[in-house]
């Protein structure tokens, strides 16, 4: 005799098990190589640096539930991406308090304040990096090279330094990046040392191949949008070529464009926030080759040396309005369906 | 027609599900045993109930009329068994709803030999009468739609019928009845297409079946009559190209419009099941006693296609396969767009395809639901290009009104795309399911 207690469910009855802590979770997992990298090149203090920025983002997600009566949302891994992600977009001997301050600002003013995951307009961990970047411009600037001999044994002085005591100006001197000698003093860097890493820079964004290598993982397990990075990386490889081509005493090559700066750390994980990028392809299209064209355009002729940052921000904001304008016609319709 | 050429033969978007279906394909259709009661609901079917013309206590053939369809958008209902009228009365259905039906109690040793009607002769039957034939057959679409089959043929004025769609497409995971019966059908399945062909006046027929039943195309092409005039095309999996629409537009590149029908872009399609039914009964002029069900899942031991007398109680079916003692879950129909059965005091009706059965260790639910995340994967599935992403979030928020007039909420057909791939387990189809229905009752009462 078969027992009648049956369960009830809606259909469809099967369940693609790709779930959105499965995808948060690979994508740490694409970042850790670069994260490891960048405390092999930088060593202690950037081990530091990264810890305290993951563990400060996990944490204020987890005090702003709690305090706002909410069940904790940690477990979804994303606040563990951003703090990640906004560690790796500092320089490697960045005062640990001040990354407290910008690990705070990210979660809450980034994410918490419009009602956590799903629901923000800007990448959290790049809302915390602008901050930190108006409110500390001399320390978000003040690079060191990679590859020290004692980057195990000794922390920078910096990254101790104690909240609102002026930073020691010691460390500055020899580690301007790539994209800042170019600027300011027009010197090249080798492309291949670009790519391997070989260079100074915020701490995720010198090795280039990591960066490609987490982005295929991601990819071929279908948790990325593959179109993002390639409309990123094409249009600012197409508009940087299109001035070399004019004048390659002035303007650098597009191939030095590509692999310098924050450009493909942006590309594969910051430009790639599902929330914050649009739905459908061609819009999705669209917001990358927006953020390709500012980044090149801040690059040549903005006061910075590098706009990968507030590009991607102006192409969060645009966002919804992409997903407005583009929208795929509805099957059996000759007219666009409207969005409000 | 040169870009019809090049086009590739698909429709947008779509997904792949496992498939599952080779625990059953090999498996030839099997007669199922009589149930020592057969329950009859007199609603299986879109359309008004069949009304019961039969008295309890009465003796009644195989074959024998029940019931008379009640109206032109109703079909009538045949006696699966030799037998007594036990009750008429209330019946479960699955929906959860009980309805009229008739309980039916067959004789152990009756001869159970099958009385004839009226045949429908092919070649001087008028389209009215092969229409007319259809519906006195109690035919509806066996897909699982359980549509009346003579409502869709008939052709409106000012238009034409130009291609007769069968359906082979049979996209729903586990499900292998189609399969099946393309391949040991295929006679039915011509001379029922013969009367299709006639029925709407269309010039030619194509026969829609996925890459995945190669062997039932070969069978058909090489068993096609010279004078049929109808091809076999292959299609690449994916799923719903079983959806009356996606295959129109798989197979000819035509949209059908919004809140139109196959019709308006000159093509009735019919299920390869029920074709073959209409091939088997229009030339005797019996009414439909029994289909083919695919019974399968992780909780049946004796997996298969069985024919099944209608009205067949579930509970009896399922001890007849060898259920598993901790079933869970039982759908009727495919596991993506099939219902989930309450009661398996229900019986087989004529839509149901198949019965998929799953025990405790093999369900599994999503524990948690995540906010949207704007992946777009949704929409990347959407058959029809809607946006479940946005609908999803306007439904949480039951504006309904606005889901139907600016985001086309009524042409979902709750295939269940967006759904399965949502990696933040968002139940859009259930959203959708109750937002259709409200708005539905709304425009009614307005």
């Amino acid at each position: 005799m078969v027992q009648s207690t049956l369960r009830i469910s809606s259909s469809p009855h099967l369940k693609r098990r790709t779930t959105t802590d499965a995808i948060m979770r690979n994508v740490v997992w694409a970042m850790l190589p670069v994260a490891a990298f960048a405390v092999y090149s930088f060593g202690l203090g950037t081990l530091m640096l990264l810890m305290t920025t993951t563990v400060t983002c996990v944490l204020t997600e987890h005090v702003l539930c709690r305090l706002s009566g909410k069940e904790s949302t940690i477990s979804d891994w994303s606040a563990v991406i951003t703090g990640l992600l906004l560690g790796l977009t500092l320089p490697p001997i960045f005062p640990l308090w001040m990354a407290f301050v910008g690990s705070v600002i990210a979660m809450g003013l980034g994410k918490f304040i419009f009602g956590g995951l799903g629901y923000n307009v800007f990448n959290p961990a790049l809302v915390g990096r602008a901050v930190l970047q108006a409110a500390f411009p001399a320390a978000i600037t003040t690079w060191y090279p990679a590859f020290t001999a004692n980057r195990f044994t000794e922390v920078a002085t910096s990254t101790l330094a104690l909240p609102f005591m002026r930073p020691p100006t010691v460390d500055v001197v020899s580690g301007a990046t790539p994209l800042a000698a170019f600027k300011f003093e027009g010197v090249r860097t080798e492309t291949t040392d670009l790519a391997l890493g070989l260079i100074s820079g915020s701490t995720g964004e010198t090795c280039a191949l990591l960066i490609i290598l987490g982005g295929i993982y991601l990819i071929a397990r279908k948790m990325m949008n593959w179109r993002i990075p390639v409309a990123v990386l094409g249009s600012a490889f197409a508009l940087s070529g299109l001035f070399y081509l004019i004048d390659p005493g002035t303007y650098p090559h597009p191939v030095f464009m590509l692999f310098s700066g924050g450009l493909m750390l942006g590309a594969v994980f910051m430009a790639t926030d599902m929330v914050a990028s649009p739905l459908t392809p061609r819009g999705v299209w669209v917001y990358g080759a927006f953020i390709g064209v500012v980044t090149i355009v801040i690059r040549l002729w903005g006061g910075l040396p590098e706009g990968v940052m507030y590009a991607i921000l102006l192409a969060n904001a645009v966002s919804p309005h992409i997903d407005g304008w583009i929208q795929p016609r509805v099957y059996g319709t000759t007219k666009k369906a409207v969005m409000t | 027609m040169t870009l019809n050429l090049f086009r590739k033969k698909t429709f947008r978007h779509g997904v792949h599900p496992p498939e599952h279906k080779d625990q059953t394909n090999g498996l030839p259709i099997r007669q199922f045993p009589f149930a020592p009661v057969i329950i009859l609901p007199m609603s299986q079917h879109i359309g008004a109930p069949s009304k019961v013309i039969v008295r309890e206590g009465q003796e009644v053939m195989r074959g024998q009329l029940l019931a008379e369809a009640d109206g032109y958008v109703s079909v009538p209902t045949h006696a699966p068994v030799s037998g007594r009228v036990r009750k008429i009365g209330n019946v479960p259905t699955i929906s959860g709803q009980m309805t009229t039906g008739i309980y039916l109690e067959p004789f152990p040793g009756a001869s159970q030999a099958v009385c004839a009607g009226t045949p429908v002769d092919l070649d001087t039957a008028t389209p009215d009468a092969i229409r007319d034939g259809i519906q006195r057959a109690g035919i509806v679409g066996l897909g699982g739609a359980a549509f009346p089959t003579h409502v869709k043929l008939k052709v409106p004025e000012g238009k034409t019928c130009e291609v007769l769609i069968i359906n082979g497409i049979e996209c729903e995971p586990y499900l292998t009845t189609d399969h099946r019966v393309m391949l040991e059908q295929a006679g039915d399945i011509f001379t029922g297409m013969r009367y299709l062909l006639k029925a709407t006046g269309a010039s030619r027929a194509i026969i829609g079946i996925e890459a995945n039943k190669p062997d039932a195309a070969d069978h058909l092409s090489r068993e096609m009559p010279t004078d049929l005039p109808a091809t076999v095309e292959v299609l690449p999996v994916k799923y719903p190209q079983g959806a009356e629409k996606m295959l129109i537009t798989a197979l000819l590149g035509r949209e059908v419009p919004s809140g139109g029908l196959p019709i308006d872009v000159g093509v009735v399609s019919v299920n390869v099941a029920t074709c073959a039914e209409i091939g088997r009964l229009l030339p005797t002029g019996r009414g439909i006693q029994e289909r083919v069900v695919t019974i399968t899942g992780p909780g049946v031991e004796k997996k298969g296609n069985y024919l099944i007398p209608i009205g067949t109680p579930l509970r009896f079916v399922l001890e007849q396969v060898g259920a598993s003692e901790r079933i869970s879950e039982v759908y009727m129909g495919g596991p993506m767009m099939g219902v989930a059965v309450s009661n398996l005091d229900i019986s087989i009706v004529k839509g149901t395809s198949g019965i998929v059965v799953f025990p405790e260790e093999d369900v599994w639910h999503p524990e948690k639901v995540y906010p949207c995340i704007k992946c777009g994967a949704c929409l990347d599935a959407c058959p029809l290009s809607l946006n479940p992403s946005q609908l999803g979030i306007l439904a949480k928020h039951e504006s309904y009104d606005l889901m139907a007039e600016d985001y086309h909420l009524m042409d979902c057909f709750e295939c269940g795309s967006c759904a399965y791939v949502c990696p933040s387990n968002i139940p859009l189809t259930q959203y959708f399911r109750i937002a259709k229905r409200t708005v539905k009752q709304r425009r009614a009462k307005a």
